[in-house]
């Protein structure tokens, strides 16, 4: 299932593409070099004269067909100028347990996983709430870039280019009510997609959940993209929360509910090992998880011999979150 | 020839060979010929290592009992190199774990050993296999005479620490752990079913 884009040879990919229909030719996935050159392509239009970035969207449109260019894409000032992971590793080395225990499962599990028609439902203590076609759901909100560092609570990392909406914009326009303290999010639970529901590694459905103060950051997203394309089936399509200051497995995947909850709702990981992983689950590089270091992790895509690199606080990101755990004991609430 | 030079000139050159299939294996997905790693080579590197340590524990402790079994004795003469290779793929799972995840900094290495009580119980069992490959030889297991099979007794803690080591690092799923627990336990079963009987 592991292809490189531009090893092939033309003639290569043709007969590669008969034998196997299914593979997405990688002549459709633009190649991280062409992407970085439209990129300092875009800024250098933007220093000339401005006129050539897209207009930001009325409304978030997101195509249905695989890997499609998600249009009226504006970029972030909050991204970070590191450069991202490839393609390949973001979309090969993932924890989708729905799609089995093992980093390469969901690539090859979720081939045939249907984003479409996907229905959102929002509840509990909100002005609107119902049940809503992911289409619906996405028009009132910009598409925005966003490149973050993504921090897995396993040590590792990557730079992820996300394309989502702002998800404090989204609980703004479900009008939360002064009761909602707390949005919480489950993925998908349908054992007939997911084989990886059969085993009983978590008890499912997979539930994550944020303090409205730390959903109303201007942070987090509901990723819907990366590198400019809709989203890999195995890195949570349809839609996904990203929250960059947080381990990786708060970006719970393939949203089917948002409940605005007066009450702390119960998060996976912390349902299957409370001592391990925590409700806040803040990137703390002075905070250990029981069984390994947090100080230093491996960033993905470097070479056998790279070295590990500090972990940061809030994963960098101290400058836009710290002040939401001012009074916050992080050690005692990891 | 004789079933002594075959051996030594036939069999053990095979199992040898065979023995280094997981290790050129590796090698080969490193340099991306025989397949590929993931985008996290360094751990999967650990984890082929270490779990082949495993395996090779469990061959290593399969021949008595299936000598015993079917009468074959000659499978005797090689369990020195099956536990050689057993103490193989643990150095190099412990190499790896040393040089590429710890990257030699001692205060990394100290915190690990003396905080996560399942790398305190991988680096026993290193330790105790390295003592067991050094007192391999014909000539110090003469020297030794009767403490040489109360050391290499030892060799059934050794698994214990191994899978228990295995059990306790895994992040949710103990599938894996459980297996090689259930091998452990009918090839210790067996021992002490015969230990009793013969008592």
């Amino acid at each position: 299932m592991r292809f490189r884009s531009g090893l092939l040879g033309k003639y290569d990919q043709e007969t590669a593409l008969k034998r196997r229909p299914k593979l997405i030719r990688p002549s459709e996935i633009t190649s991280e070099s062409n992407y970085i050159n439209r990129r300092d392509f875009i800024r250098a239009g933007a220093i000339a004269g401005g006129s050539l970035i897209a207009p930001s969207a009325l409304s978030a449109v997101v195509p249905d067909n695989r890997l499609a260019t998600l249009p009226g894409v504006s970029k972030s000032s909050y991204s970070t100028a590191e450069t991202p992971n490839s393609f390949e590793d973001i979309s090969t080395y993932n924890n989708f347990y729905e799609f089995g225990l093992g980093k390469d499962d969901p690539v090859v599990e979720a081939e045939n996983f249907k984003p479409r028609p996907w229905t959102i439902e929002v509840s509990g203590e909100a002005g609107k709430t119902g049940e809503f076609d992911f289409d619906d759901f996405m028009k009132p909100f910009d598409l925005e870039e966003r490149i973050y560092r993504m921090r897995c609570v396993e040590a590792w990392s990557m730079v992820i280019p996300w394309v989502g909406i702002s998800l404090a914009d989204v609980v703004k326009h479900f009008q939360p009510t002064s009761k909602a303290q707390y949005v919480a999010f489950e993925t998908l639970n349908d054992r007939s997609q997911m084989p990886g529901l059969r085993g009983r590694s978590l008890d499912w459905p997979y539930r994550e959940g944020l303090t409205i103060a730390e959903a109303t950051n201007p942070l987090p997203i509901l990723a819907v993209g990366i590198y400019g394309k809709v989203i890999p089936n195995q890195n949570g399509a349809p839609i996904r929360l990203v929250v960059p200051w947080k381990y990786g497995f708060k970006g719970v995947k393939s949203i089917v509910k948002i409940h605005f909850s007066s009450t702390r709702p119960k998060t996976s990981w912390n349902m299957a090992a409370p001592n391990e992983y925590g409700f806040y689950a803040n990137v703390n590089p002075d905070v250990n998880h029981p069984r390994w270091s947090q100080a230093r992790e491996r960033r993905i895509g470097g070479s056998l011999f790279a070295s590990k690199q500090e972990t940061l606080m809030f994963n960098g990101y101290g400058d836009e979150v710290a002040h939401l755990y001012k009074d916050l004991n992080l050690r005692r609430n990891f | 020839m004789n079933t002594l030079q075959k051996t030594r000139f036939i069999g053990k050159p095979i199992v040898f060979l065979a023995c280094l299939i997981p290790a050129l294996l590796l090698v080969g997905d490193i340099l991306d010929l025989t397949g590929s790693l993931s985008a996290n080579p360094v751990e999967d590197i650990l984890d082929r290592f270490g779990n082949w340590a495993l395996r090779f524990i469990m061959i290593t402790l399969a021949v008595t009992p299936l000598r015993r079994l079917t009468g074959w004795n000659w499978l005797s003469r090689f369990r020195r190199m099956l536990g050689l290779f057993t103490f193989f793929y643990a150095a190099m799972h412990f190499l790896t774990w040393l040089v590429l995840d710890r990257e030699l900094r001692l205060a990394d290495i100290s915190e690990d050993l003396i905080e996560r009580p399942f790398i305190t119980l991988g680096f026993t069992a290193v330790v105790w296999l390295t003592a067991l490959a050094l007192t391999s030889f014909t000539a110090v297991r003469r020297q030794m005479g009767r403490n040489w099979q109360t050391l290499h007794y030892s060799v059934y803690a050794i698994a214990v620490l191994g899978v228990w080591h295995y059990w306790w690092q895994v992040k949710k799923d103990v599938s894996e752990p459980i297996i090689y627990a259930a091998i452990l336990t009918v090839l210790l079963g067996i021992r002490l079913l015969s230990y009793f009987r013969r008592s």
